[in-house]
């Protein structure tokens, strides 16, 4: 029987590890559960010959394709965007690009301004702080002045432009449209104990120099040298409730694969968006027969990924092709809703550097542009270390057809049903997309490129997975309150994706964390009346 | 390497011939061929998890020839594989890609590339820093994020 604790985390990635830092100070007996391990980094693909290769297997981003043990299976089949995630401490911050955006203050009020979605309960002004923190603790490099969002302050300097960034410049200045050096969480130099970038190309897969930024090397020593407990390769089943409708604690099976009770007086989930409805769902019982915290009937719904419409070709002079981190530069130019566009809400070009060779060979086959046979050498050499492209990151608006349910057959190694996705592009998006892809080939014909390809969507582009649990005033309309706390178990915290009530068109790591700092933030402030 | 992973002998005739049809060696770049031994090694010592697929792909292979490949008169062959590449599918598709991420990490490909063949960490690369000045026409535009 293990003892009882103040405060249960399931989950140790960007937000649970967030979280765990920030509660931290009140000493309370924190103990947080993962269902991976601690990573390796002398493991990691950029250690060896077969880095690049690595990617279609064992650090695949989708775990139906990678299919380590710490994974779990996911059905989505109906999706034209397979969901990609990372399972160990860290999470998703072991395999993330590091681009590091926030959302703008225009994204948490959707309904007032465009009369879609929702409006968040909170604003960009009550997370600024929470954003400087996370900023600080991660590590963030960029440059200040942007006329493209507000006002930060990078604790480092910028990625430098390298060649392919100074060639999309050119092209964005010959064109008039916005661009500025991405935040990154890549250290640019010597950084609280991490190592600067050495340019090693190839962060995605994990940083072996430990440069990029993943909670495993960020907020986790600093919150166990604090005191918090983690305890690694624990998969949460269930969550369980008393008699007053509060969560007693949860019902995980260990490393062994014995099957433990944990008692808490608190439970935060931070499951990413289809981890943290997954569990709800599952830990449905007499006294929640639609799963837990779902009196809305929302847990599960309106799961959004950000489409990406990826754009790129070949230039003739050599780009930094794999030998630099693929972050580059980040253009705010199509942004904020303009209706003569034919959609509403907006996206951020992303810029890329290129990629290695196998990855340029295997793609471009595919494409049809390398060929077999007698042409194959001659067409490689022009393709190879010549690949500018671009991303349209586009904002999906929230629709409650876009679910994550409980698969009725699909189970993970431990007999706990897997998640099914169920998702389509909406129309407002899918024009978003084509806006994207038609004003990245001008972009890339500014650049001079030729055999200009299109990937839209990303198959394997589910990296964000948002809205499946969302915050909000109403209890009607939402899932959790204004602060992240469930409307109908007041002991019971989501701090992770899940909450997003829009999605904004960036990536979204910064924004959850610097929300779980804030729901931390919150629930120390309300310590002594938190299940009021 | 399990049983599982292994080909027959005729799969690992078939993977050679159709290794050699997608990429044949190049005197003028001074390359070899994706049927080259060192690589054909490489490609069947890390088949993995894709075994079930490249050997599904190597038998379709084997039945569009509708006879023992290495009788196939060159012409013949490179017929076969295009139509093998024709018919697309996860199989051939895998198999595809296994032989060029064999093929593009071999020393003497990589080399011939212009590249180091190396992991990497931990030597990384260099990245020019750029022309800053570049940003400065952005830096003088008015603010374009939305009030809210």
């Amino acid at each position: 029987m293990n003892d009882p604790v103040d405060v249960l985390i399931i989950g140790a990635g960007a937000s649970g590890a967030a979280v765990a830092w920030s509660l931290a100070d009140t000493k309370m007996h924190i103990l947080c559960l993962e269902q991976g391990g601690w990573m390796n980094p002398a493991t990691y693909p950029s250690t060896g010959r077969d880095w690049e290769a690595r990617a279609f297997g064992d650090f695949s981003p989708s775990p139906n394709i990678r299919a380590r043990p710490e994974d779990y299976p996911i059905n989505d089949d109906n999706s034209p965007i397979k969901v990609v995630n990372f399972n160990g401490v860290g999470g998703g911050t072991i395999m993330y690009t590091a681009h590091f955006p926030r959302l703008h203050p225009s994204d948490f009020r959707v309904r007032s301004l465009d009369d879609v979605g929702e409006d968040w309960p909170i604003d960009y002004d009550t997370l600024v702080p929470f954003f400087e923190e996370n900023d600080r603790m991660m590590g963030v490099s960029g440059l200040a002045g942007d006329p493209g969002v507000p006002p930060r302050h990078p604790p480092m300097p910028p990625l430098p432009l390298g060649r392919s960034g100074a060639m999309l410049a050119k092209a964005m200045n010959r064109l008039g449209w916005h661009w500025w050096p991405s935040d990154t969480t890549v250290a640019t130099v010597d950084y609280e104990g991490r190592a600067r970038c050495i340019n090693l190309g190839h962060c995605t897969p994990g940083c072996a120099q430990g440069a990029k930024a993943s909670t495993d090397i960020t907020y986790w020593p600093a919150a166990q040298r604090a005191g918090v407990e983690l305890r690694t390769h624990c998969r949460v089943r269930e969550i369980t409730t008393d008699e007053h409708g509060m969560a007693a604690g949860v019902v995980y099976y260990d490393a062994d694969g014995n099957e433990q009770f944990q008692a808490a007086h608190v439970v935060v989930l931070a499951c990413n968006g289809v981890g943290t409805p997954r569990l709800l769902l599952n830990s449905a019982s007499a006294r929640f027969p639609n799963g837990l915290a779902n009196s809305s009937g929302l847990v599960g719904k309106n799961l959004m990924f950000h489409p990406y419409a990826q754009v790129y070709g070949y230039v003739d002079e050599a780009t930094d092709s794999n030998r630099a981190p693929p972050t580059c530069l980040w253009s705010k130019e199509f942004y904020e809703t303009d209706p003569s566009r034919g959609f509403v809400r907006g996206y951020t070009f992303q810029f890329g550097r290129g990629v290695g060779p196998v990855v340029e060979a295997v793609a471009s086959e595919a494409k049809g542009l390398l060929p077999w046979g007698a042409g194959h050498h001659a067409a490689f050499r022009r393709l190879n270390g010549h690949r500018l492209g671009l991303s349209a990151i586009c904002e999906d608006l929230p629709e409650e057809h876009n679910r994550v349910t409980l698969d009725p057959t699909l189970k993970d190694s431990d007999g706990i049903p897997a998640p099914r996705i169920d998702y389509r592009i909406g129309d407002n998006t899918a024009r978003m997309m084509e806006h994207g892809i038609a004003h990245a080939k001008e972009i890339l014909a500014a650049a001079g490129a030729t055999d200009i390809c299109v990937n839209s969507p990303i198959l394997y582009g589910g990296w964000h997975l948002l809205g499946t649990a969302r915050m909000g005033a109403d209890p009607a309309r939402s899932v959790v309150n204004e602060w992240g706390r469930s409307h109908d178990v007041k002991n019971l915290f989501i701090v992770d994706g899940s909450l997003f009530v829009t999605s904004g068109g960036v990536n979204p790591t910064s924004t959850i964390q610097a929300l779980a700092l804030y729901i931390a933030d919150q629930m120390k402030q309300r310590l002594a009346n938190l299940f009021d | 390497m399990s049983l599982d992973d292994t080909l027959t002998p005729a799969q690992r005739d078939n993977l050679r011939a159709i290794a050699g049809v997608i990429i044949p060696a190049s005197a003028q770049f001074d390359v070899p061929g994706a049927d080259e031994p060192a690589i054909q090694a490489d490609i069947v010592a890390t088949l993995g998890r894709d075994a079930g697929l490249v050997r599904q792909a190597l038998d379709e292979f084997a039945r569009l020839a509708g006879s023992p490949l290495a009788s196939l008169n060159p012409e013949r062959r490179d017929a076969v594989a295009l139509e093998l590449r024709a018919k697309g599918g996860a199989a051939v598709a895998t198999l595809t890609r296994i032989v060029l991420q064999c093929y593009y990490r071999d020393d003497r490909v990589v080399r011939s590339l212009g590249l180091e063949p190396r992991p990497p960490y931990p030597k990384g690369h260099v990245l020019e820093e750029g022309d800053w000045t570049l940003l400065d026409p952005v830096r003088a535009r008015p603010k374009l994020w939305r009030p809210a």
